[in-house]
């Protein structure tokens, strides 16, 4: 019995996305197979790995991510510009958590001020997030999302409860959007149909099925991002072909395995190297899933998943 | 493609005789093609069609087990693509190199981090499962004498033997001949003598070939030789050839039947950069390695490619549930409050994680659901007044508080009052519907 290779073709491809401008702008999705599956298909585009920051001081981080940012987080401006020079980030991810109700309760004014200056201090593409409150977003990322017109950025979070003012800041203000929906496939195909039926284009959108941590759910993220991806796929679904969004960094870094020290739990072994693992392999198993846009916090994480991403494509 | 119930059926005797256990051979055979039964059950199938049947019921990936006694590993049986479908079958070996020019110290060390690397997880006992001897020194006595260590200080730990040198092979195979070992290095050029290893030692076989083309035209040769039992290596040692090699081997065993390849996988993850290591190990464990080997197990990696192995195969089908019980959150003290919520997994690990985002410390009663979240649970009713006061009270946790008071998922609200009669002496309160609230409602009442 002879083997011949059985490779399978698909019908249908995911949408490139372009965001940022200038040399510095990047382009994700655009593929036509499985993630990595360059032996049947086309892959033009590497995933792209986002450096998240904030509004705020993270005195809500670990230690063991925090410090690795102390001197430079206590301003978003300073912050940016190490993640571009230093780091050598592709794109930044700014998360406006500062506006949040339960935070430093900061004005949508004051959000879109950082975002102005943040961006006038960067050259690579901004990711813009709100602070998942979705009352409060929808004012928030409204500011925002003028205050970054025409700079192509990704402005997120809509969900259900806020799609329809986010959705039109970002249509409004020429930028892409995230749209979110909760670890379930229908309804984030949902989602995109509700969105587009406002009249914005299906190729701006970026999907985040939610992400989950290792050990935490990544199973429910991991498939859904594989059924997301079969059906744009196979079926040629051309409301589930949007590029895939895993916000990894947020959710690793809350985990118990990210951050208790070796001294509590000695048997887990150490505590630096096991949080920066924890985040790097959340983001490599959902690379394979099928995301395209990872946000990330540890440095050594993100560049860990570089390496790998580098032995994949 | 594996044979249809009905095909199944045109080749039995269609006697109807229900010594098989089942009504008819029409139903013996949809069990069958199910793979419900086998084919041993029926005492008068013919012999054409015990030949025709077992190549067709076999499963499509060879069950292969390494090692032997209670730390012994099933692979291979995979049934399946895409975890969504069905659950990932066995889930894949770690095994620990050790490389034959180690000094003894070196070697025993190593075994013993491969020893004590278990580790407990959500119920499940976890370790690195198997120690590949390698004959790096291209020395037979180095690798019987390095067998010999990982003999005595890893004893009933499955062994790999790693050598092109079928010489070699013989004598370290050979101290493991009744433990199921597997024999690694085959190849083109030693395949017979390899084989006579194998063979005579009850070894499964791992075979190497630089492309899925002539590792197929290998395994033929190998059962020829009578040996069975295989793993493959393909030459693939970049993460991208190892996801399009074992996605043709599994797609070519799978969809197409194709049996030179039904074999399980065997992956190299040895980096210099241990971080690296484990992440590409990670593209193994989820793109259908049944063996991963490893040239490091730090406790923190192990910790987590122990996980993901655990997240990869689980079954999607019966949710993950946590153990019904009452967890303290920080340092609870007398004052700390009390929610209550259901056993799914994903309920406990997002309504935790809120709660230890909120800073205060409190007791979570995560009650038994059977897994189901609290709505479903409600609706089911497996998470009604009479059982969530019942859980309470022989929890005895009131002993510890302060003020009697139970704080209950928004989406049961309606509960309330009836919680409230059968727990005389409690206050009832309402938390949020959603875990993400928690936080802000821990702040308002503080």
């Amino acid at each position: 019995m002879a083997f011949t290779a059985p490779k399978e073709s698909y019908a249908g491809k995911v949408y490139s996305v372009t965001i940022g401008t200038g040399d510095k702008a990047a382009t994700i999705g655009g593929e036509n197979v499985l993630s990595f599956h360059s032996f049947e298909g086309e892959t033009p585009n590497r995933p792209l790995v986002a450096f998240e920051i904030q509004d705020v001081p993270p005195t809500d981080w670990p230690e063991n991510v925090r410090k690795v940012f102390d001197g430079v987080s206590d301003d978003p401006v300073k912050w940016a510009k190490y993640c571009q020079d230093e780091l050598k980030a592709k794109a930044i991810a700014l998360r406006l958590v500062g506006t949040h109700p339960d935070r430093e309760n900061r004005s949508a004014e004051d959000a879109a001020k950082t975002v102005r200056e943040v961006l006038a201090a960067i050259s690579v593409p901004l990711i813009i997030l709100g602070s998942n409150h979705a009352e409060k977003d929808s004012s928030v990322l409204i500011a925002a999302a003028e205050a970054a017109k025409d700079k192509n950025c990704i402005i997120g979070k809509a969900q259900e409860a806020n799609y329809k003012t986010i959705a039109a800041a970002a249509m409004a203000n020429n930028h892409k959007l995230i749209a979110m929906s909760e670890l379930d496939i229908n309804l984030s195909k949902q989602l995109n149909i509700l969105i587009t039926q406002m009249g914005f284009d299906k190729e701006r959108i970026i999907t985040d099925p939610m992400c989950s941590a290792l050990g935490y759910g990544l199973e429910y993220t991991y498939s859904v991002m594989e059924r997301i991806r079969l059906a744009a796929l196979t079926q040629n679904d051309q409301t589930m072909q949007q590029p895939l969004l895993a916000d990894v960094g947020m959710y690793v870094w809350k985990v118990k395995e990210s951050q208790a020290p070796e001294s509590d739990l000695p048997q887990w072994g150490a505590a630096e190297e096991r949080g920066i693992l924890w985040e790097a392999e959340t983001a490599t198993a959902l690379l394979i899933a099928g995301a395209e846009l990872l946000i990330m916090r540890h440095p050594r994480a993100a560049a860990a998943v570089e390496s790998v991403i580098e032995e994949l494509v | 493609m594996a044979l249809s119930g009905v095909e199944i059926f045109k080749l039995l005797p269609k006697t109807n005789c229900k010594k098989c256990g089942q009504p008819t051979c029409l139903a013996f055979a949809m069990k069958l093609a199910q793979r419900q039964a086998t084919l041993d059950l029926c005492p008068d199938v013919s012999e054409e069609a015990k030949q025709k049947l077992g190549e067709a019921s076999a499963p499509p990936v060879r069950p292969i087990t390494l090692g032997s006694g209670d730390k012994a590993v099933k692979m291979g049986e995979e049934t399946v693509l895409f975890r969504h479908d069905k659950k990932f079958v066995n889930p894949c070996v770690f095994a620990l190199e050790v490389k034959d020019t180690l000094s003894e110290a070196d070697i025993a060390a190593f075994c013993n981090q491969v020893v004590d690397s278990e580790m407990d997880r959500v119920g499940q006992k976890l370790r690195v499962n198997a120690i590949m001897i390698s004959n790096e020194s291209g020395d037979a006595a180095k690798l019987e004498a390095a067998a010999k260590t990982v003999a005595a200080k890893a004893a009933g730990v499955p062994v790999i033997i790693n050598t092109t040198n079928a010489q070699a092979a013989e004598t370290a195979v050979k101290l493991f001949a009744d433990k199921k070992p597997l024999l690694f290095g085959a190849n083109a050029s030693n395949l017979e003598a390899m084989a006579a290893v194998a063979k005579s030692n009850k070894a499964s076989l791992g075979i190497s070939a630089a492309s899925l083309e002539e590792l197929s035209e290998l395994t033929e040769k190998a059962k020829g030789f009578g040996v069975e039992d295989l793993v493959l290596d393909s030459g693939a040692r970049k993460a991208k050839d190892m996801i399009e090699h074992n996605t043709l081997v599994r797609r070519a065993a799978i969809k197409k039947n194709f049996k030179p390849l039904g074999f399980p996988v065997i992956s190299f993850a040895q980096r210099g950069d241990s971080l690296l290591e484990a992440l590409v190990a990670s593209v193994c464990i989820a793109k259908y390695s049944s063996i991963v080997v490893l040239s490091s197990i730090e406790k923190w990696k192990n910790l987590a490619l122990f996980t993901l192995r655990q997240n990869i195969y689980t079954d999607p089908q019966v949710p993950m549930q946590v153990e019904q019980k009452i967890y303290n959150i920080g340092d609870p003290k007398a004052d700390a409050p009390l929610f209550v919520t259901t056993n799914f997994s994903l309920t406990y690990f997002i309504v935790s994680g809120e709660i230890e985002n909120s800073k205060v410390s409190c007791r979570l009663a995560v009650m038994d659901s059977e897994g189901l979240s609290v709505l479903t649970a409600w609706a089911a009713g497996k998470f009604t007044a009479t059982k969530i006061a019942a859980f309470i009270q022989e929890s005895g946790i009131d002993k510890e508080m302060a003020t009697k008071e139970l704080i209950i998922p928004g989406y049961v609200a309606i509960l309330s009052g009836s919680i409230e009669e059968k727990l005389p002496g409690w206050k009832i309160t309402v938390g949020p519907r959603e875990a993400n609230a928690i936080p802000a409602f821990l702040k308002s009442r503080a």
